[in-house]
């Protein structure tokens, strides 16, 4: 396996209470990860930890490594800002920015300074939102407010503008939890076909979900993994009981 | 809204199973309205408050606006009561200046400091923070009298009149004529320190009503916290700073005893900051009470007072209904 | 490999530093400038701080020098102070409790709040000034009494919108739980929003307290100044704020020293009555269900 991101000996704890427990895993490249288990289980921390978000909170503590291709995205040297464009986030609500469409897309290339003039910009909006699959909904209104969108469409900004900065990791914490089956299946879609190019690590509460996108899968339960491996195995022949007992939906 | 709505439905139940069942109960929702309406008296009081102050104002000095048009009183540049010449230009230009001294003064480091609470900081410093800012919120303005007096004023005449004296001198706003430390400059020093735990009070409540979600999204996609505040946080909250800066103006054209005791009080066209100078505040403190035997002196210090009651409360008002309604957006969300 | 380093001090993060190095040294002048006026009472009335300054009357050559002390404005101020505050409760707690009842955060409550808010930012000169209007339509002479009622407008505002942010955190499930019991409304006001209003109340009347005691330009009109101790209601009475005041007028520097020490004498009063009131809101809080 093509490992691109490494936990190592991954610990964090709120204050005292400790959320994630010597965690070490594998995520393959260029493939869907899903990460499952039951609420409160840690999947949110996890997550969190790739990209640098869980210092966001007070009282945070971590310790071992995350490497992302082979290099600890915790060392003294490594520069935050760069960690998050390397390691895009779809959040579990979808949070356009107040500003228009365009500027949405656009806001991450400009913060870089990635582009040289406005057309290069212009053009680069307009290829994040057909990647994106908004492009058709959206390019009359460029200029309208983002949050004129329905939720579903907002979704897919969120996704357009995370991907103009160029990362080659996405991380969705639940990203469909709060859309409607069809923007769900929607952003599904664009999942799948993205994994060819970026590394994918997805939260997802439902089972079918998960089994509808996943290569490989993460277990967790009460901070710890359990289980870890390619999704055909862990949902034919799982090795764990708890595994099992999730599966079988006793949970 | 949805708080009262909720509220609202369960109490016409009450008042149904009351009205058809027991007496006890009906005399409960008797007594249920009539308390309603009793209380309903009482939030009133401060609507009135308002309108009675400014009438009463209003009327008491009615007496000098009807003797001399307003214009006359506004923009007269001498003032001499004995001889019927209530001019108050020199008052309203000397509150002008000195609170605009404090006001430019207090808001740069108040932003930055409030941004760095309401951004930056840890719990730690957030928790110390607050209450810290409460208690000298309380300090009495006569102690800052105190301290103006004590460390402003010779701060003013030994170190920055000199300094200014030196290199500012050819500019005519930092030209120093009188030099005694008393003047506009102290003031407005006295009134930058007094106002900061408002302003930082208040900006650091308008910065909390940004939700977290904007700033993840711009830190998601790799933007310093700064670019985040520039782009993200700022324009969401540039109405609540400017409604924030208002209300410390505000706060500092009514301040009396803190500026009286620096200001100088002498009725002049201040041109420097340097100037002393006499507000409106003070002129009233000064004289009030003290030579009514002149005709039209007590109408013309009241027109006075009216004149700070109706400016501050256009500025309060507007700032008011601009935090209000931020807050209720956060509240809503 | 190193794609994740700072390859250079880009613009942003210079900019970054530097809006972080700015305010950390905005936050340290704010924090110094008020540091320095508790550093300046502390150390200019320490000296001239005696015990009869608090224990005594001025006595006759007072203000050129002479023996005594300022306990009539000490005395005046606490009762000027405890007078408003207690006249202010009787409005402010019905206010208060009115708007969390009934109101909610209907659109009448929106302009009770306006009005309120607006009401705490009128300065107290004017209504000292109209305190004195007041007074002379009554036919009335500065007195204790006149002090204590434009002090309780002063503190009216204070106080009420204290208890109402403290009363506007009290979860809502409370309140329904006693609805669905088939209290009235009003009797949810009575029992249930008076236990949890007790912090909000201790917090008011201690705000309206620190107020109280710390404000001179609604009281220079109003209560006048006298050096004996208020015997009645219909007297004029001292207060601390104006005896710092007039001993910093007076030309003798040993009655100036007595200034600085009454102004430290009003910084510890107002500094305890703050600290008092977080103390006590803390503890009380721990008795209300939050
Ligand atoms: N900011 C926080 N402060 C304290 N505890 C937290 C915080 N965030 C999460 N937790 C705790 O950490 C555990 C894991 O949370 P989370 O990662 O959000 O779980 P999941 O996403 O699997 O539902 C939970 O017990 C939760 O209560
Ligand atoms: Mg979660």
């Amino acid at each position: 396996m093509d490992a691109h991101i490494q936990v190592k000996n991954l610990n964090v704890y709120y204050g005292k209470q400790q959320a994630l427990k010597d965690v070490n895993i594998e995520i393959p490249k260029n493939q869907i990860t899903v990460i499952m288990g039951p609420s409160g289980c840690g999947k949110t921390t996890l997550l969190k930890t790739f990209n640098r978000f869980l210092e966001l909170s007070d009282g945070t503590q971590l310790t071992g490594e995350v490497l992302v291709d082979g290099q600890n995205i915790y060392g003294r040297e490594v520069d935050v800002t760069e960690v998050r464009k390397v390691v895009g986030l779809l959040a579990q609500r979808p949070s356009p920015l107040p500003m228009s469409i365009y500027d949405n897309v656009a806001y991450g290339m400009h913060i870089h300074k990635m582009k040289k003039d406005r057309k290069e910009y212009k053009d680069a909006v307009r290829h994040y939102l057909e990647i994106a699959g908004l492009w058709e909904e959206v390019h009359k209104r460029l200029h309208d407010p983002a949050t004129s969108l329905s939720i579903g469409q907002q979704q897919r900004l969120c996704l357009a503008r995370g991907l103009a900065v160029e990362p080659v990791i996405i991380l969705g914490d639940e990203p469909t939890s709060a859309l409607d089956p069809i923007s769900s299946q929607n952003i599904e879609s664009r999942l799948l076909d993205l994994k060819q190019q970026y590394t994918t690590v997805i939260v997802t509460h439902t089972l079918r979900q998960a089994k509808r996108l996943a290569d490989y899968v993460i277990y967790m339960y009460l901070g710890e993994v359990i289980e870890a491996a390619p999704a055909h195995e862990v949902f034919t022949n799982p090795q764990h009981e708890r595994t099992k007992q999730y599966l079988e939906g006793l949970f | 809204m949805s708080q009262s709505d909720k509220i609202n439905t369960p109490q016409t139940v009450t008042k149904t199973t009351g009205r058809v069942i027991r007496p006890v109960a009906v005399s409960r929702a008797r007594q249920n309205s009539f308390a309603r309406r009793t209380f309903f008296g009482f939030t009133l009081l401060p609507v009135f408050l308002i309108l009675i102050v400014t009438i009463a104002l209003l009327v008491r000095s009615w007496p000098i606006l009807n003797a001399y048009p307003l214009s006359d009183l506004l923009f007269g540049d001498v003032w001499k009561p004995t001889d019927g010449q209530f001019g108050f230009r020199p008052f309203i230009l000397g509150t002008f200046w000195v609170t605009v001294v404090g006001v430019v003064l207090s808001v740069p480091p108040c932003l930055l400091a409030s941004i760095y609470l309401a951004e930056y900081a840890h719990a730690r410093l957030r928790s110390i923070a607050k209450p810290v800012l409460d208690l000298l919120a309380a300090i009495p303005p006569v102690v800052y009298g105190v301290w103006g007096l004590l460390a402003i004023v010779p701060f003013v005449d030994k170190v920055l009149a000199p300094l200014s004296d030196r290199w500012l001198g050819s500019v005519s706003i930092f030209a120093v004529n009188q030099p005694t430390g008393f003047g506009i400059l102290a003031a407005g020093l006295v009134l930058a320190v007094m106002i900061a735990p408002l302003i930082i009070s208040v900006m650091y409540e308008i910065f909390s009503t940004v939700p977290n979600d904007l700033r993840h999204a711009s830190l998601a996609v790799g933007a310093t916290q700064w670019q985040t505040i520039r782009n993200i946080v700022l324009p969401q909250v540039a109405p609540g700073i400017l409604a924030a800066i208002v209300l410390g103006a505000s706060r500092a054209l009514g301040e009396t005893i803190a500026v009286l005791m620096v200001v100088g009080n002498i009725p002049q066209i201040p041109t420097s900051i340097f100037d002393s100078a006499y507000p409106l505040p003070a002129l009233i403190a000064n004289n009030y009470g003290e030579m009514m035997s002149i005709p039209l002196y007590d109408a013309a210090l009241l027109s006075a007072a009216l004149v700070l009651l109706v400016v501050i409360l256009i500025f309060n008002i507007l700032s008011i209904i601009i935090l209000q309604r931020m807050m209720r957006q956060k509240w809503a969300s | 490999m190193g794609f994740l380093m700072k390859k250079h001090w880009q613009r942003r993060h210079l900019m970054e530093a530097f809006m972080k190095f700015i305010m950390r040294v905005s936050l340290v002048i704010v924090a110094g400038a008020l540091g320095l006026i508790l550093w300046i009472v502390i150390v200019r009335g320490l000296p001239a701080l005696s015990w009869a300054m608090v224990t005594k009357i001025p006595e006759g050559g007072y203000y050129m020098g002479k023996g005594g002390g300022i306990l009539n404005a000490i005395l005046g101020s606490l009762y000027l102070a405890s007078g408003g505050t207690l006249l202010a409760m009787i409005f402010s707690v019905p206010i208060a409790m009115y708007l969390k009842t009934y109101l909610g955060d209907s659109k009448w409550g929106h302009y009770v709040r306006l009005s309120l808010d607006v009401l705490w930012g009128i300065p107290s000169i004017v209504y000292g000034a109209f305190g004195f209007t007041l007074m002379i339509a009554l036919g009335m002479r500065a007195s204790l009494l006149a002090g204590i009622v434009i002090l309780a407008l002063i503190e009216l505002p204070i106080m009420t919108r204290a208890m109402d942010e403290v009363i506007r955190r009290m979860p809502v499930d409370l309140e329904h739980a006693a609805l669905a019991l088939g209290s009235t409304k009003f009797e949810v006001a009575l029992r249930v929003v008076t236990r949890q209003m007790l912090p909000g109340i201790t917090t008011a009347i201690l705000l309206g307290l620190g107020r109280g005691i710390g404000d001179a330009a609604s009281v220079l009109f109003t209560a006048g100044y006298t050096d004996r101790i208020p015997t009645s209601l219909m007297r004029p009475t001292a207060s601390l704020p104006l005896a710092v005041f007039f001993q910093l007028g007076s030309p003798y520097p040993e009655v100036q020293q007595r200034g600085y020490a009454a102004a430290l004498i009003l910084t510890i009063i107002v500094l305890v009555v703050s600290l008092g009131s977080r103390w006590l809101s803390a503890r009380l809080n721990k008795y209300t269900i939050k």
